[in-house]
C-alpha cells in the first residue's frame, strides 16, 4: 500500500495555488489535510500526476466574524474548529457536528475545505452546510463565485468545482439568538462515518417553529434536505405527535442507499428516529443563551 | 526447595514493558539488514479463474527491480505447503469416523486460481514503493471460472469444482457418536430443530504478518524472522521445501504485535522469502500490509449447523444430533482443526447421554480458513448455548434453570463425556463446579429474582433489558508437547529456552516466575528466550492455549533434573550430602547454616569442562538440562459469561450494561496477565457478535477489504467487564495450571444473542445467524419480523 | 530515481535535512529513514492509529502524510517523548495497569493520551473512552488503557502545552518557512 509516483507542488500564496491549477487542471488534485486522500492514494484506487499541497496556503486559515457571517477559510481544520469560541457562540451546529468527525488525531490535520470538497456522501459537513445554509466561494484565477451550499454537491465525490477552481473559504449566517440547532448521527463505531447522520437549524417565532430545515448525510449520493419534514413543521406548535409525524414524513421522503453497513430500511428507520431527536432538541436550543 | 517467596501466582510486573513503552520493541518489520530487497506480489483479481498467461517482461526492467517470478517459474524448485500442517495422531484417527482429503497450497498459483488476492506473481525490488510499481506492470490474463462463492455452491453437485484433482467440494467429513442419538430423538418427548450459522471474522491483529529472510552461502544456513505463533513449524518447512537440514535454518519471531491465531501455522510467504533469499544472496524482506492481510491471511469461523434437540418436560436434554458444513475457503491449512474442536466442545459443560455430530468440510474461493481465538468452540458453543435459551423459551422455564438441571454437578467430577478429544484420548472433565460458576455469573449481575424484576419494569415502560449466559468447557494446554532448555549461566543467571512464542501474553514474565520459584532466585535472575528455534532444538508454539501449561511443566521438569545435579554439584564441593543443601535467594546453602553456601555462578564455574573444575569424575560436564513434556491429554478450563443488555430501541443497537466473566483455568501464575488475556478475549468475542463481518459478494469478491468496512472494537464499544476467578488446580499437571489464551473470545457472540432474545421476548425474536444486526432488531421492534436467520 | 525535495524537520528536538521522494509516506521516513522504529505501521489508511506521532505538538497519523510535507514542522515521536520523560508517569501507569500486551498499538496509544490530556485538562469517562477511541489495540479490551489514562488525568500527569491556543492550528510549518 504505497502510492504511485507523483509530482509535489507546494505553493506558499493562493494565487500561486490558482496558477498552478490553471496549469495542471484536470491532471492534478489539491492536497489539504489529505485524511480522505492519501488513503485512496495508497490503495493507488487515486492517481494524479500533480498533487498541489496548499498546506502552506496561510492565507486560507482562519475564523472570523464579518457583516454577520462566520467565514471560514478552506485550510481551517478541524481541531481549531473544534475550539474556536467564535464557532461555538456564531455556528454551534458547526462546532456540535465537528465533535463526530472522525477522531481527535484526524482532525489535526482535516480541513473543513477539504471535507466538503471531498464531498463523502456519509460526511458530516456537507449536511451542516446545507442546514445552515452556507456559502461557498470558489476561485480560481480569473474569478470568483459564491455557491450555495445547495448548489455544491452534485453527487457521491462530486462538486461544481471545475477543475481549475479551488474553495476558499465557507460562509456561514451567524446564528441569531432565536434559533436552535442540533446534531445526532448513528454509526456502527465510533468515529466512523455516519450510517446516518443529521443536522437541525430552527428558527421559533413565538411558540411557533418560524424556520426549520433538516440535512442529512448517508442517505444516498449525497447530503439531503428534508424539506418535506421542514414544511410540515413550519409555522406549528411543535409537539411530540407532529414530531413523529415529522419524521414519519421525513422518513418517506427519501429513498436510501444499502450498503455494508446498513440496508435501506434501516437507514429509512433512522431517518425518522434521528429527525425527532435533532427536531426536539433544535426547538429546546432555541432561545439559549450561547457561550 | 525452599525459597523465601515464590512468584507463581502474584502479579509480578511485566519484562515485556519497558522496551514496548519507550518504541524499543522489535518487530519484524522493524528488521533492517544491509542489502535488503523488498517483496510485493500481484494477487488474483478473480475468485475462481484458470490462468491463460503472466506476462512479466514489463515488470522485469522496470526501476529497481531485481527479480519477478511466477508459480510456474518456481514450481520445479518449491513444492506446496503442506495441507495439514498439524496432522491428527494415530489414537484419534482410530477413534473418530473420518474421511480426509485435504488439498496442499502452492506457494504461487499455478494452473488456477482459486480465491480473490491468492498471490500469482512475486516481485523483489530495491524498495516496496518500486516493487508495487512494477507489480502494476504485470498483465495477468485468467479465464473467469464459475466461482463457488458459499456452502451452497460448494455442495451443490453441478457446481465447478474448487481443486480439479479432487472428486468434489469436500474436502473431509467427520463422525463422533456418543449412545443412539437417533433414536433418542425418535422417543424425545420433547424436539426441536434449527439452522444455525457462525459468520466469517477473523483475528485482525494490530501487527500484520511479515518475513525477513537472510541466507549465508558460506555456512548454508538460513535464519528467517517471522511473524509467527509457531517458529518450529516455519523452520520445518523451510527446511523441507529449500532441502536444508532443520538445524541449518533458524527461525525468529521477534516481537509479535498480535497473533490470535491467525499467525498459527506456516503460510507460503515464510518459504517463498526464504527461496528469494537464498535465490538472490541478499535479505529479502516483505511486509504484509492491511489490505493483503484482509485478503490474504486466513479467516476463521463460517459453519452452518443442521441441528435437533430432544428434551423432556423437565428441560433436560436427552439427546443432540448435530450436523455441520464448515466452509474451509481455498485451503485448510490447519486441517480439521477446528471442526473438530467444534465436536469436541459442543456438549459444554452439560451431561447429554445421546450425541452425535457429523462435520463436512468444504473447499470454496474464499480466502482460507484457520483456527481464529477459540477455535470452533465459538461456533459450537454458540449453537449449544441457543438451543439451551429456546428449550427453555419451549418449555416456560428460565434459561438459567435449564442449564443448572443439565449440568455435570460437581460431585461427578472426574466427568467422562464417553466422546474422543482431538489428541484421541477420551474425554474426561477433570474438575470444577459449572452450575457454581453459573450462579455466580448471574449473582454479579444482581441476582436472577432482581434481574427478572428489573426486566419486568424495563418492559412496562416500553424498554427492553435482557439476561444473556453462554457456559463454556474448554480443553486447553493441548499437546504433542513442549520442551524446555535450563541452564545456569556462568553468571549465575538461570537461562530459560522454551518453544512456545509470545505475542503479548508476557511468557518472558511468566516462565520467569515459574524458573524463580524452581530456583530460589527472583525473575530478575531469569533470562527467557522464547520464540527461537535456536535457543531449544524442538518445540511446537503457541496456539489452542497451551503455553502456560506445556512450556510451564517443561521448565518444572528440566529444572528438577538440573537441581539434582546442581545439588550434587554443591554437596561434592561443601562436602555434604545434597540432601542436607537448599536454594534460597540465588545460592545453595547448607540447611541451618546460611554461611556455608555457593553462589549459582560458582557451582556453573565448577561444572565447566576443562582445567581446574570442581566436580566428581563421574559427573557430567555442564549445567544444562533440556526436558519434555508431553501431556496425557488436555485439561478442561470451563466458564460462564453473563451479561445485561438493553436495546437502544431509537437505533436498535445492543448496549451491554455490564458483562462478567466467571472463569477457571486453575492455577494462576500472574493474575493480572490472565485478566488481560480474558478481556481482550471478550472484546474480540464482542466484536465478532456485533461489529466484525467478512462480507463478500456473490462472485466471492471480498467487499471488506479495508478497516473501514471490517470494524473491530475501539474503546467506546467496550462495556464494563467484571471477572470473577475460580482456582480449581488441574490435576493432570504439577503446577495445577490450566489454559485461557482464548476462553474469553469463545462465549460473547451467543451471550450477546442469548440477552438480546431475551429482551425482545414481549416481541418474540431468536437469533439464527451472527453477527446481532441493529436492522434486524429494528425489523422486529416495528413488528415486520419475528426473527433473524 | 524520481524528484528528491530537500527537507528540514525537527525530529525530537533535533533539527536536520533530509532529501525524500514526494510519494515516501511520513511514516516510512520516519521509521526507515530515521531508524525510529517506535512509530507502527498497522493499515496505512489512517483508521488503526499506530502510527500516530505528534505533529507541531499535536497527535497526527504518519501513514497519510507525506514525508515532503513534513518540511518546516516539529515532529515528536515516542522515542522523543520517552527520552524527555514528558510521558514517564503515563508509561508507569501503563505498566502498572497492564495497558499493553503485545506492544504494537502501545506507542500510539501513548501518544495519543498525551494528546488527548493536552487538549482536555480535566476529561469526563466518556471523554476519555471516545479519546482514545482514535487507535485500536486488539489484545486489552481497553481495559487497563482505560483505568491508565482516567488516573493519569486524576493526577494532572501530562503538563498542558506551553503554547495552548495556537490560534487556527493551520499551517503545517510551511507557513513559517514563507
Amino acid at each position: 500500500m504505497k502510492p504511485a509516483a507523483f509530482e509535489y507542488l507546494s505553493p506558499t500564496h493562493l494565487n500561486d495555488a490558482l496558477d498552478l491549477l490553471a496549469r495542471h487542471g484536470a491532471s492534478a488534485k489539491i492536497l489539504a489535510g489529505g485524511q480522505s486522500l492519501v488513503p485512496t492514494l495508497n490503495f493507488r484506487l487515486g492517481r494524479y500526476d500533480f498533487l498541489i499541497d496548499i498546506n502552506g496556503v496561510g492565507e486560507l486559515a482562519y475564523i472570523r466574524l464579518e457583516e454577520g457571517a462566520l467565514r471560514i477559510g478552506a485550510m481551517t481544520r478541524q481541531r481549531a474548529i473544534e475550539r474556536s469560541p467564535l464557532v461555538r457562540r456564531h455556528a454551534p451546529l458547526l462546532a456540535e457536528a465537528t465533535k463526530s468527525v472522525a477522531h481527535l488525531p484526524i482532525r489535526t490535520r482535516g480541513t473543513i475545505g477539504g471535507s466538503l470538497s471531498h464531498a463523502d456522501p456519509a460526511a458530516e459537513y456537507p449536511a451542516v452546510l446545507l442546514a445552515l445554509e452556507g456559502e461557498l466561494i470558489l476561485r480560481n484565477r480569473q474569478a470568483l463565485r459564491r455557491v450555495p451550499a445547495t448548489e455544491f454537491f452534485v453527487g457521491p465525490l462530486e462538486t461544481v468545482l471545475r477543475p481549475d477552481e479551488l474553495l476558499v473559504e465557507i460562509a456561514i449566517p451567524a446564528a441569531r439568538p432565536q434559533q436552535g440547532f442540533a446534531f445526532e448521527e448513528v454509526s456502527r463505531r465510533r468515529g466512523d462515518f455516519a450510517i446516518i447522520g443529521m443536522a437541525a437549524a430552527v428558527a421559533m417565532d413565538a411558540r411557533k417553529i418560524g424556520e426549520a430545515r433538516f440535512a442529512a448525510c448517508g442517505i444516498a449520493s449525497g447530503p439531503v434536505r428534508l424539506r418535506a419534514a421542514e414544511a410540515l413543521l413550519i409555522g406549528q406548535v411543535p409537539s411530540p405527535a407532529l414530531l413523529v409525524e415529522a419524521g414519519r414524513v421525513a422518513s418517506r421522503s427519501v429513498t436510501p442507499q444499502s450498503d455494508l453497513h446498513a440496508d435501506a430500511e434501516y437507514r429509512r428507520h433512522l431517518i425518522d428516529v434521528l429527525l425527532q431527536q435533532v427536531a426536539a432538541a433544535a426547538v429546546a436550543d432555541a432561545g439559549r443563551e450561547r457561550l | 526447595m525452599k525459597s523465601a517467596e515464590r512468584y507463581v501466582g502474584r502479579s509480578v510486573p511485566r519484562k515485556e514493558d519497558e522496551r514496548l513503552l519507550s518504541g524499543a520493541g522489535m518487530f519484524v518489520a522493524d528488521i533492517v539488514l544491509p542489502r535488503m530487497l523488498h517483496v510485493a506480489f500481484v494477487r488474483s483479481p478473480v475468485a475462481h479463474g484458470r490462468i491463460k498467461s503472466i506476462d512479466t517482461a514489463q515488470a522485469r526492467r522496470a526501476p529497481g527491480v531485481v527479480e519477478v517470478l511466477t508459480g510456474e517459474d518456481i514450481r520445479p524448485f518449491l513444492k506446496p505447503v503442506p495441507g495439514m500442517q498439524n496432522r491428527p495422531p494415530k489414537r484419534w484417527r482410530e477413534a473418530v469416523e473420518h474421511d480426509i482429503n485435504i488439498p496442499d497450497q502452492p506457494i504461487l498459483a499455478t494452473g488456477k486460481v482459486r480465491y480473490a488476492g491468492e498471490a500469482l506473481a512475486v516481485i523483489a525490488a530495491e524498495t516496496r514503493y518500486l516493487a508495487e510499481d512494477a507489480a502494476e506492470l504485470i498483465d495477468v490474463d485468467i479465464e473467469p471460472l464459475q466461482p463457488v462463492a458459499g456452502i451452497d455452491e460448494a455442495l451443490a453437485t453441478t457446481s465447478s469444482r474448487v481443486h480439479d484433482e479432487l472428486k468434489s467440494n469436500v474436502v473431509a467429513k467427520l463422525t463422533v457418536r456418543k449412545g443412539d442419538a437417533e433414536a433418542a430423538l425418535a422417543s424425545a418427548p420433547r424436539k426441536i430443530r434449527h439452522v444455525f450459522y457462525n459468520h466469517r471474522y477473523l483475528a485482525m491483529p494490530i501487527e500484520c504478518r511479515g518475513v525477513v529472510a537472510q541466507y549465508e552461502k558460506h555456512v548454508d544456513s538460513m535464519t528467517v524472522w517471522s511473524s509467527t505463533q509457531v517458529v518450529h513449524w516455519v523452520r520445518r518447512e523451510i527446511a523441507a521445501r529449500l532441502g536444508l537440514p532443520e538445524a541449518r535454518v533458524r527461525c525468529i519471531a521477534p516481537d509479535v504485535g498480535g497473533g490470535f491465531g491467525v499467525k498459527g501455522h506456516v503460510y507460503p510467504e515464510d518459504v517463498l522469502i526464504s527461496f528469494l533469499a537464498r535465490r538472490l544472496g541478499r535479505p529479502v524482506k516483505w511486509t504484509e500490509d492491511r489490505y493483503e492481510h484482509l485478503l490474504n491471511s486466513t479467516h476463521a469461523r463460517d459453519d452452518r449447523h443442521d441441528v435437533e434437540v430432544g428434551f423432556d418436560a423437565d428441560g433436560r436434554i436427552t439427546a443432540i444430533r448435530d450436523r455441520f458444513v464448515k466452509d474451509s475457503g481455498a485451503y485448510t491449512p490447519v486441517g480439521v482443526g477446528a471442526p473438530s474442536n467444534t465436536i469436541a466442545h459442543m456438549l459444554g459443560p452439560y451431561h447429554v447421554p445421546n450425541y452425535e455430530a457429523t462435520a463436512t468440510i468444504v473447499v470454496t474461493n474464499k480466502t482460507p480458513n484457520a483456527p481464529y481465538r477459540g477455535s470452533g468452540r465459538p461456533e459450537g458453543v454458540f449453537v449449544t448455548e441457543r438451543l439451551m435459551d429456546l428449550v427453555a423459551r419451549e418449555l416456560g422455564l428460565d434459561p438459567v434453570e435449564v442449564r443448572l438441571r443439565n449440568m455435570v454437578p460437581p460431585e461427578k467430577m472426574p466427568y467422562s463425556v464417553g466422546i474422543p478429544y482431538r489428541d484421541g484420548v477420551p474425554v474426561v472433565y477433570d474438575g470444577g463446579d459449572y452450575p457454581g460458576a453459573l450462579r455466580k455469573a448471574v449473582d454479579a449481575l444482581g441476582g436472577l429474582a432482581q434481574i427478572r424484576e428489573r426486566q419486568r419494569e424495563a418492559w412496562k415502560q416500553g424498554r427492553y433489558l435482557g439476561l444473556g449466559v453462554g457456559c463454556y468447557v474448554e480443553g486447553t494446554g493441548a499437546g504433542p508437547f513442549e520442551g524446555a532448555t535450563v541452564r545456569i549461566d556462568p553468571s549465575g543467571t538461570v537461562f530459560v529456552a522454551t518453544g512456545a512464542c509470545a505475542q503479548g501474553q508476557g511468557h518472558q514474565t511468566v516462565f520467569a516466575q515459574v524458573a524463580a520459584d524452581e530456583w530460589g532466585v527472583t525473575p530478575d535472575n531469569v533470562s527467557v528466550s522464547i520464540s527461537d528455534t535456536g535457543t531449544i532444538a524442538l518445540g511446537y508454539g503457541t496456539i489452542a492455549s497451551r503455553s502456560a501449561v506445556n512450556s510451564s511443566s517443561a521448565i518444572r521438569m528440566a529444572s528438577a533434573t538440573l537441581r539434582r545435579k546442581v545439588l550434587a554439584l554443591a554437596g561434592h564441593i561443601l562436602e555434604c550430602s545434597a540432601e542436607d543443601l537448599e536454594l534460597r535467594d540465588g545460592r545453595v546453602a547448607v540447611k541451618g547454616v546460611p554461611k556455608l553456601s555457593l553462589s549459582l555462578a560458582e557451582i556453573a564455574q565448577a561444572a565447566r569442562p576443562g582445567w581446574d573444575g570442581g566436580r566428581p569424575s563421574d559427573m557430567s560436564a555442564g549445567l544444562e538440562v533440556t526436558e519434555y513434556f508431553e501431556p496425557p491429554t488436555v485439561t478442561w478450563a470451563y466458564a460462564s459469561h453473563a451479561a445485561l443488555v438493553e436495546i437502544d430501541v431509537a437505533t436498535g443497537a445492543p448496549r451491554i450494561l455490564k458483562y462478567v466473566v466467571v472463569h477457571d483455568a486453575g492455577v494462576l501464575i500472574n493474575p493480572r496477565l490472565a485478566d488481560g488475556q480474558i478481556i481482550g478475549g471478550v472484546c474480540q468475542g464482542i466484536g465478532g457478535g456485533l461489529l466484525e463481518e467478512v462480507v463478500y459478494d456473490e462472485n466471492a469478491q471480498l467487499l471488506t477489504g479495508s478497516l473501514m468496512d471490517y470494524l473491530i472494537p475501539s474503546a467506546s464499544e467496550m462495556p464494563p467487564v467484571e471477572l470473577v476467578h475460580l482456582e480449581t488446580p488441574s490435576p493432570l499437571n504439577e503446577l495445577g495450571v490450566k489454559g485461557l489464551g482464548e476462553g474469553g473470545a469463545i462465549a460473547p457472540p451467543v451471550v450477546i444473542a442469548n440477552a438480546v432474545c431475551d429482551a425482545l421476548r414481549p416481541v418474540g425474536f431468536e437469533v439464527f445467524s451472527t453477527p446481532v444486526h441493529r436492522s434486524k432488531i429494528i425489523r422486529a421492534l416495528n413488528g415486520r419480523s419475528g426473527s433473524a436467520s | 530515481m524520481s524528484k528528491q525535495h530537500t527537507i528540514t524537520v525537527e525530529i525530537n528536538g533535533v533539527s536536520g535535512q533530509y532529501q525524500v521522494e514526494a510519494r515516501r509516506l511520513l511514516s516510512d521516513f520516519i521509521r526507515e529513514d530515521l531508524g525510529l522504529t517506535g512509530t507502527h505501521v498497522g493499515c496505512e489508511h489512517g483508521i488503526c492509529g499506530a502510527c500516530t506521532i505528534l505533529f507541531n505538538g499535536e497527535a497526527a497519523r504518519s501513514c497519510i502524510m507525506f514525508a515532503v510535507q513534513a518540511d518546516g514542522a516539529r515532529i515528536q515521536t515516542i522515542e522523543g517523548l520517552s527520552q524527555s520523560g514528558e510521558i514517564g508517569r503515563l508509561q508507569a501507569l501503563f505498566a502498572e495497569k497492564h495497558a499493553l500486551q503485545c506492544g504494537f498499538c502501545t506507542p500510539a496509544m501513548l501518544i495519543t493520551a498525551y494528546d488527548l490530556l493536552r487538549a482536555h485538562a480535566s476529561p469526563s469517562d466518556a471523554e476519555i473512552r471516545e479519546g482514545m477511541s482514535a487507535a485500536l489495540c486488539r489484545c486489552t479490551g481497553y481495559d487497563g488503557i482505560i483505568k491508565a489514562v482516567t488516573q493519569a488525568a486524576k493526577e494532572n500527569a501530562v503538563a498542558a502545552p506551553a503554547d495552548a491556543g495556537q490560534p487556527h492550528g493551520s499551517c503545517s510549518g510551511k507557513g513559517r518557512r514563507a
